[in-house]
C-alpha cells in the first residue's frame, strides 16, 4: 500500500480499536481523553513516519505509542492528584503498574462491549448511529456530516450531547448479564440495521461513503456472529439480510450516484459471493423457535436475488410480507406487500388492497397506485404519478417518476 | 381507535376438506390478515386447533372434563384475530373479508374488547 494511503487506511481500521480499549480503561467520563490520545497517536505517526519512514510493523508501532501516551497521561493525572489532593495517596488504585492491554482478545472484547454501550436504549437512534460511526467505525466528523446531509457543527453538537447522555446515564462498557443479553442484543442489532439503512437508503450522492457505511455495519454484525454469546439466529438473519442487499450495490447505483430500479439493474453486476454468503448466514439463522423480522426480511431479500418471475417466488414473497406486517408494521412493507399481492392476484384486486392503505403524503404510495393502474386506466395512472411527482423530495425520485410519466404518454 | 375481536366459528377443516384445500384456505386467511396488517390495523391472532381439546363443566357442584368440543358442530370456536377499528362498522367490514365465511353456516362474531379501565 502506498504511504499516502497507508495512514488513512490504518486510521480507519485501528483508531476505533485504540479508542475502544482506552475508553473501556478510562470509562465514559473520559471518553474525550481516549479520543484525544488516539488522535494524538495518529498525529505522531504522521509526523514521525514522514521523515523516519514507515516502521516494519506499523500497527504494533501505533499500539506502542498509544500505550505510552495513555500511561504518560495517567501518570500526569496521578501526579496531579497526588500533589493537589494528597488524601488520594491512600487510594491503592494509583500504586500498581499501569497496564494498557492492546491484545487482539482485549481489542475484540472492548469493541463488542462498546457496541452494547453505544446501542443503549436510553440513547436516541440518531445518537446511537452518530457515536457508532465515530467510535466503532472511526469515521471523521466530515464524513458523518456528509452521510447525514448536514454540517460539521451539527454533528459535533450531536456527538457532544450523546456523550453527555452516556455519562448522565452512567452507561458502563461491559457485557450485559446473561439474563439481559437477549434484550440488549436486540438494541445492538437495531443500531447495526440503522447504520446499514443509513448507507443503503441515504440520499447522499457520495456512493463510496454510502458503501463504506454498509460494509461497516456488516463488519460489526460479523463480529457478533463470531462471538459465542452473540451468535444468535437473529444476528445471523440480520447479517444474511445485509449480504443480500449489499449484493446489489454495484447494480443499483450508476456512475452519477443515482439509484437504478430493480428491474432496470444489470444482473451481471449482482455480487454472487455476497449472495452465497447471505445464503450461508440465512441457513445458520434457521435454528431456534423464534422467527424474527430479520428472518422474514432476509428471506424476502433472498427472493430478491432470484431473477425469475415465477408464481412460487411471488406467492412466497407475499406470504413473507403478510407475516412480517403482523410482526411489525411499516409503510414500506405495506407497499411492497401490495406489489407482491398484484403479482399473485392481479392488478385489479391489488388496486382494492392498495386504496385501503391510505398512505397519502407518501410518494411511493402514489407511485405504486400509478403502477397498478397502468394498462388498466392510464388516465388514473397519470393522476397518481403526477401526485407522486409533487410529493417526491429528492431529484433522483423525481427523475424516476418523470420517466414513468413519459412512458405513459 | 378501539380494539375488536373477530371470532371464527366453523367446522373442523381437517374433518371436511383435503390437505390441499386446507392449504388454500390458509393462504387466503394469511392474505386476508396481511391486508389488515398492511393497514396497520392488526393486533393479534391465533388459530385454535380442534385436536385434543377439552371442555370443563360443573355437574353436581363438581368439575367434569369431557373431550371436545367437536368440530362437526358448525358453531365451534376455531380461532380469532384482534383488530384496531374506529367503529363497529369498520370492524364488520374486516370480518366480511374472512375466508371462513365461504362455508355456509360458518360465522364471524365481532366483539369490542373492554379496555380494562373499570368503566367498560
Amino acid at each position: 500500500m502506498a504511504n499516502d494511503k497507508l495512514l488513512p487506511h490504518l486510521f480507519r481500521t485501528e483508531y476505533r480499536k485504540i479508542v475502544s480499549v482506552l475508553c473501556r480503561h478510562f470509562g465514559f467520563d473520559h471518553i474525550e481523553t481516549a479520543e484525544d490520545l488516539a488522535s494524538d497517536t495518529f498525529l505522531t505517526a504522521a509526523q514521525t513516519w514522514g521523515y523516519k519512514g514507515v516502521p516494519d510493523n506499523p500497527v504494533a508501532w501505533l499500539y506502542t505509542v498509544a500505550k505510552n501516551k495513555a500511561k504518560n497521561h495517567l501518570q500526569r493525572d496521578l501526579l496531579f492528584k497526588n500533589t493537589i489532593a494528597p488524601e488520594l495517596l491512600n487510594d491503592s488504585s494509583g500504586v500498581h503498574e499501569i497496564y494498557i492491554d492492546l491484545s487482539p482478545d482485549n481489542i475484540n472484547d472492548s469493541q463488542l462491549q462498546m457496541m452494547f454501550a453505544l446501542s443503549h436504549p436510553s440513547l436516541s437512534p440518531e445518537a446511537q448511529i452518530g457515536l457508532s460511526l465515530r467510535i466503532l467505525c472511526g469515521f471523521g466528523i466530515e464524513e458523518i456530516a456528509d452521510a447525514f446531509l448536514t454540517n460539521k457543527e451539527t454533528i459535533n453538537k450531536r456527538l457532544a450531547r450523546a456523550k453527555e447522555k452516556l455519562r448522565e446515564e452512567k452507561i458502563a462498557i461491559e457485557f450485559p448479564s446473561p439474563s439481559e443479553i437477549d434484550q440488549r442484543l436486540e438494541s445492538v442489532l437495531k443500531t447495526i440495521y440503522l447504520l446499514f439503512s443509513e448507507g443503503y437508503y441515504s440520499t447522499s450522492s457520495n456512493a463510496t461513503l454510502r458503501k463504506d457505511l454498509c460494509f461497516e455495519a456488516m463488519r460489526l454484525c460479523t463480529m457478533l456472529v463470531e462471538h459465542k454469546q452473540t451468535d444468535t439466529p437473529q444476528t445471523n438473519a440480520l447479517l444474511a439480510l445485509m449480504c443480500f442487499h449489499a449484493s446489489r450495490f454495484d447494480a443499483r447505483i450508476d456512475q452519477n450516484g443515482e439509484i437504478i430500479l430493480y428491474h432496470d439493474q444489470d444482473t451481471i453486476l449482482w455480487n454472487a459471493e455476497l449472495i452465497s454468503k447471505g445464503g450461508y448466514f440465512l441457513h445458520n439463522a434457521s435454528t431456534g423457535n423464534r422467527l424474527s423480522s430479520y428472518h422474514l426480511q432476509a428471506s424476502i431479500a433472498y427472493w430478491g436475488t432470484q431473477q425469475s418471475d415465477t408464481v412460487e417466488k411471488w406467492e412466497t414473497v407475499l406470504q413473507l410480507y403478510n407475516h412480517l406486517l403482523q410482526l411489525e408494521y411499516s409503510p414500506i412493507a405495506a407497499l411492497n406487500r401490495t406489489y407482491a399481492f398484484s403479482k399473485v392476484h392481479g392488478k385489479q384486486k391489488a388496486i382494492v388492497e392498495a386504496e385501503k392503505l391510505n398512505l397519502t403524503g407518501n410518494h411511493f404510495y402514489y407511485t405504486l397506485l400509478g403502477e397498478l393502474y397502468g394498462g388498466i386506466d392510464n388516465k388514473k395512472a397519470m393522476e397518481h404519478f403526477t401526485k407522486a411527482l409533487s410529493l417526491a423530495k429528492t431529484e433522483n425520485d423525481k427523475k424516476i417518476i418523470q420517466r414513468k410519466i413519459d412512458s405513459l404518454r | 381507535m378501539e380494539e375488536y375481536m373477530l371470532i371464527f366459528r366453523h367446522q373442523d377443516g381437517n374433518a371436511v376438506a383435503s390437505p390441499e384445500q386446507i392449504q388454500i384456505w390458509m393462504k387466503q386467511t394469511m392474505d386476508w390478515i396481511g391486508g389488515i396488517a398492511a393497514q396497520n390495523k392488526f393486533v393479534a391472532g391465533n388459530g385454535l386447533p380442534f385436536a385434543d381439546a377439552r371442555v370443563v363443566r360443573t355437574k353436581n357442584s363438581k368439575p367434569v372434563v369431557t373431550n371436545g368440543p367437536f368440530g362437526e358442530i358448525k358453531e365451534t370456536l376455531g380461532g380469532y384475530i384482534v383488530v384496531k377499528a374506529s367503529s363497529i362498522d369498520e370492524a364488520v367490514e374486516f370480518a366480511k373479508g374472512s375466508p371462513v365465511l365461504q362455508g355456509e353456516g360458518n360465522s364471524v362474531e365481532v366483539r369490542r374488547i373492554a379496555k380494562g379501565d373499570g368503566i367498560h
